[in-house]
Parts: C-alpha cells; structure tokens; sequence
C-alpha cells in the first residue's frame, strides 16, 4: 500500500478502482457523447491514455483539466445524473473548470464527488489503471 | 457562515440570506471556489455586459435547466445583459433528415433554454456567438475591466488582446458572477496571476499558422501564461483587424488544446506594450517553436474517421465565428482558387459560420453576393454542436479549426489546403 497527502476539497470515505491519465482531461470532449452512453467513456480523441475507457464510477487520477468552459457544467450534470466519476484525484492543483464542478456538485447536488488535489506527481506516476483507491477526510489516498 | 475571505457588510449579508435562500447559495458557491485558489475578497464585476458559456438545450444537461429555473423562479437574475455562445442548429446547414431528427431530440432542451435566457438577461435575440467582442455585437470590455464570462475562446481574447480581467469560469459559475455581482479576486484578476510563467521564442521561417502555433503552445504550457517573442515580426506592433483576426484564431487553438487563459505577444498585445519583458515571472520556463516544431504538432494529430481515406463529405471554417474581415478574405481567396482552376462552386457543401449582426453587415458588402456564387453556406450555427450529433460525427468533416479538431472527429487541414480542396476538388 501507498499512501499519498493531498488537499481534500469535497471529502470523501470510500475505496474505488482507478482509471488514469497522465495527460489533461478535457472534459467537454471526453463526457460529452456520456448521455448517449450506457455507461460514460471518455470520448476524446487525443487523449490516449483514457479513449473509450469507462469513466463511470471511477477513481478518475489525473493532473488537471483542460479545454472548454463548459467543464465546469458538465461535471455537475454529471454527479446530478449519477454519470460522473466516483471521485475526481488530481495530482497539481486543481484548475478553475473542474474546482467550479467539485463546488456546483458540493452546493447544488444532493451527491457529492469527492475532489482531491495536490497529490504530487509521485501519486501520478505510482497509480495503474485498476488499481483500489482508498480515500479518508482528511486528504489522504491510498493505493492498493 | 464564516468564510476564509474578507467580505464586505453587503456580501456577508447575501451570504447570511438577506436576500433569500438561492441568492444566498450562489453567494456561498462563489466564496468556496474563491477559496479554493486563496482568494482573499470579492471584487465588483465592471463590465457592461457578461458572456455565457452555454448556447444548446442539450437533453443531458437537464440538472442545468433546472437550477437556472430555480434562480428565475426565486428573481436571482442576472445584474447585466449577457450575450451567450452560438445556438447547436441551423437549418440552412446540410443534414440528412435523420440527422435533423436526431438534433431535435438531443437538443430537446433548447426552447426551455431559450426562454429562460431571455429571463435571466439575454442581451437580444442575435446574441448568440463565441466572438461577442467583435464589433458588429458591441460586447467589448475594457482594458481592467473585471468580468464574469466563460467560453475560453472569448475569456482568452479579452484578458490577451483587451487587457480585461477574467478567470477561466466555468458555465453556470460565469451567470452566478453576473447575478451576485461579485467574483472571487484571484488568478488572471490579479497582476501577479498575470505575470508570464513560460517564454516562447518563435524562431520559424515564415508566418505560423495561427492554429498550429496556438496548438503547440496550448499543449506545451497547459494553463499557464506564455510570453510569445517573435510573432510581432509578423503581425506587426497594431491591433489591427488583421493582428485581431490572427490572435483570436490563435487564442482559441491555446484554450482548446490546452487550457490557456491569457497570453502576451511581445510588442503587440496591450501589457506586453506597457510593461514589456516586466511581465516574465521568475524562473520561467522556455518554449523554443520552429518550423519542424509546428510540423511535428500537426502530423500528431490523430485522424479518427472510420475510413482515415475517405473522401471529405463537408468542410467548417469560423470555430470561433468568423470576423467580417476574414469572410472578405475567404470570398477573394476561393474566387481566384475556382478561377485558377476553372471551377464555378466550392467541391463540397461547406459552412462558414459567423455571428448574426456580423452577417447582416456582410450583406451589405460587395462581396457577400460573390460568396454566394461560389455555393457557401453561411450560418451562425455551433459547428462543434452539430457534430455532436453522431448521426453527422460519422461523416468525414474537415476544417482548419483546432478547436473543431479537438472536441469532434472533424479532421484539420490549414487554410492553404482547404483552400485548394474546396476550389480544385476533394480527391
């Protein structure tokens, strides 16, 4: 087991399989066909590391996203339609699109998403696709 | 509720509900994504009109719908009109029936949308575009003004080539700005989130294109602020109609690819004019961008059509809508190409899209009828929204918009080569 520090924004307690990105997540083009998915799989064609995986109720571990301002939004329909990821871990700080997502869901919605930051690129470079994710309040992430 | 932030007596009391539970909420939403990035105060929003993100009653975006009836319902409307970014369909633009059947039920939303725009503060009925900042629309901030807008094409443009001062917001965040009057003073607000954390020597040949030289720098430096030496060379020390055209082109292919929110263009744009150099932050990173750079940019783009070989079906140019400038340009470009090499029409349907009050100052100009004879479509539509719609995504699209290339399957070529394909044919 690893364990990695980081900022707690929306708190969670809960364990999740982990789906990775080393690149930004654009969040427009990856989530938005999720409606006309069963399941929500990142859709963005220059993302590699994430093209065609499920999203879903995930541990979605990644640096920051990027792209367009809708993200915000889209992450918050997203918790609301029970079609985001279960937790959103990122390795910098968080960027202005997402962090507008995480306080939408926080304040608005009557599930949260936990949102973690600042886990250091060590957590980036430590965590594989499947891995379980542990998270406690406090900021803490633990792998495996 | 205690906050990390100082706020004044009056935004302690809208926090506190003196103006009601929801205004209360959105008061609380915007302290807590301030307090994320360290934000010490709210500061008053000084522009005369905002700019949202959202423009398309897309059906999964129902949560959305929903809050912003709650703040009609409960008179938390917005403090300034607002112009929105374009609408997600158009009839004028080709579709198969199906597809056109599809659109309606995707974009089920869109009345409601609509309807509950014009309560919240619409400016008009023709404010629908991603470039409110052109004059036609009116919506033009000024140097410092703060402002509460999304869309990252026009957040790029406002604080690079205007010299205001917006974060990156996201949608909903931007109309929570406008209806409280206040946003979180951190980031791009501030003149240190505004200092250069990236210089980029531009050591190329001849005239980058605009959206390969915004790629390359929007993947390279994420969301940081580059510093760009070089391209003065080329679009000279003005702000002229042409540098403007350029810098938006440019701006948005830095925003899309990456998550650009400001960037200074050594001896053009408005603080790199005053303050020069003054602006690179310590330690800053370097970027050099050459010919061979740009080049490995482009062949890295990956090609998702089904058929990577298939014939072009239908071409996009004006993601971000064009400027009146750049329609003329296009009208006596693709008028020499058909006559170079004796055609009378563009080789397939092809769409550029620009504003409304742009098109209508373009009909009065000598060459919209021109460009009508070459068989162009002209509509204000979001082409990224009409290819959402994967009864169109299927179909091979090219386009010389990065940001088109980067949200859709549509395919990227640079002007030149669109420019041959559509007057001398596709294959």
């Amino acid at each position: 087991m690893t364990e990695f520090k980081g900022r707690a924004i929306v708190p969670g307690n809960g364990t999740y399989e982990a789906v990775v990105t080393k690149n930004g997540f654009n969040t427009l083009a990856s989530m938005q066909m999720m409606n006309l998915q069963a399941k929500t799989k990142c859709n963005d064609q220059s993302n590699p590391d994430l093209y065609k995986q499920i999203l879903e109720k995930k541990a979605l571990c990644l640096p920051l996203t990027i792209g367009s301002t809708t993200g915000g939004m889209f992450l918050f329909a997203a918790v609301k339609e029970g079609k985001a990821p279960s937790c959103m871990l990122f390795s910098q700080t968080i960027d202005s699109l997402a962090a507008a997502g995480a306080v939408l869901a926080d304040v608005w919605a009557e599930d949260d998403m936990p949102v973690y930051d600042q886990l250091g690129d060590d957590f980036l470079n430590t965590v594989k696709n499947g891995d379980k994710i542990t998270l406690k309040p406090d900021g803490t992430v633990i792998i495996g | 509720m205690e906050t990390k932030m100082v706020l004044t007596p009056e935004q302690q009391a809208i926090l506190d509900g003196s103006k009601g539970e929801t205004m209360a909420k959105v008061m609380k939403t915007m302290v807590n994504y301030g307090e994320i990035f360290g934000a010490t105060k709210m500061v008053p929003v000084t522009s005369e009109y905002g700019h949202l993100v959202l423009s398309f009653g897309l059906m999964f975006l129902g949560p959305v719908f929903d809050l912003y009836q709650k703040l009609i319902d409960d008179n938390c409307l917005s403090g300034q009109k607002f112009t929105c970014d374009p609408r997600p369909y158009d009839p004028a633009v080709p579709q198969s029936l199906i597809a056109k059947g599809a659109a309606k039920v995707i974009y089920s939303k869109q009345g409601k949308y609509e309807k509950e725009m014009k309560k919240l503060g619409l400016l008009n009925d023709d404010s629908f575009t991603c470039t409110c900042y052109m004059p036609e629309l009116g919506n033009i901030p000024k140097k410092g003004d703060v402002l509460s807008w999304a869309e990252s094409s026009a957040v790029v443009y406002a604080n690079s080539v205007l010299g205001a001062r917006c974060n990156r917001n996201s949608g909903i965040l931007e109309l929570f700005g406008s209806v409280c009057g206040f946003v979180p003073y951190f980031g791009f607000l501030t003149d240190e989130g505004r200092k250069a954390t990236w210089v980029v020597k531009l050591e190329t040949t001849k005239m980058p294109d605009a959206q390969i030289l915004g790629s390359a720098i929007g993947m390279k430096v994420m969301e940081d602020v580059p510093y760009v030496y070089g391209l003065d060379k080329y679009l000279g020390n003005e702000l002229d109609d042409a540098a403007k055209t350029y810098l938006k082109d440019f701006g948005a292919a830095t925003a899309s690819n990456g998550a650009v929110g400001l960037y200074h263009i050594d001896g053009l744009t408005p603080e790199a004019v005053e303050f020069g150099d003054k602006l690179i932050a310590a330690g800053a990173k370097e970027y050099i961008i050459t010919d061979e750079e740009l080049q490995r940019v482009k062949d890295n783009y990956p090609c998702i059509w089904k058929d990577p070989n298939a014939t072009p079906e239908m071409c996009f140019l004006g993601c971000p809508h064009m400027s009146l400038q750049q329609l003329k340009d296009w009208t006596e470009k693709l008028e020499a190409g058909l006559k170079e090499y004796g055609n009378e029409k563009v080789s397939i349907p092809t769409v550029f899209t620009t504003s409304v009050p742009v098109l209508k100052a373009f009909k009065k100009c000598p060459e919209y009828k021109r460009l009508m004879k070459t068989g162009v479509i002209i509509s204000s539509i979001c082409p990224l929204m009409y290819m959402d719609n994967p009864l169109c995504s299927g179909k091979p699209v090219i386009t010389s918009s990065n940001k088109l290339r980067t949200y859709t399957t549509a395919r990227y070529y640079s002007n030149d080569e669109i420019l041959t394909m559509l007057t001398k044919g596709v294959k």
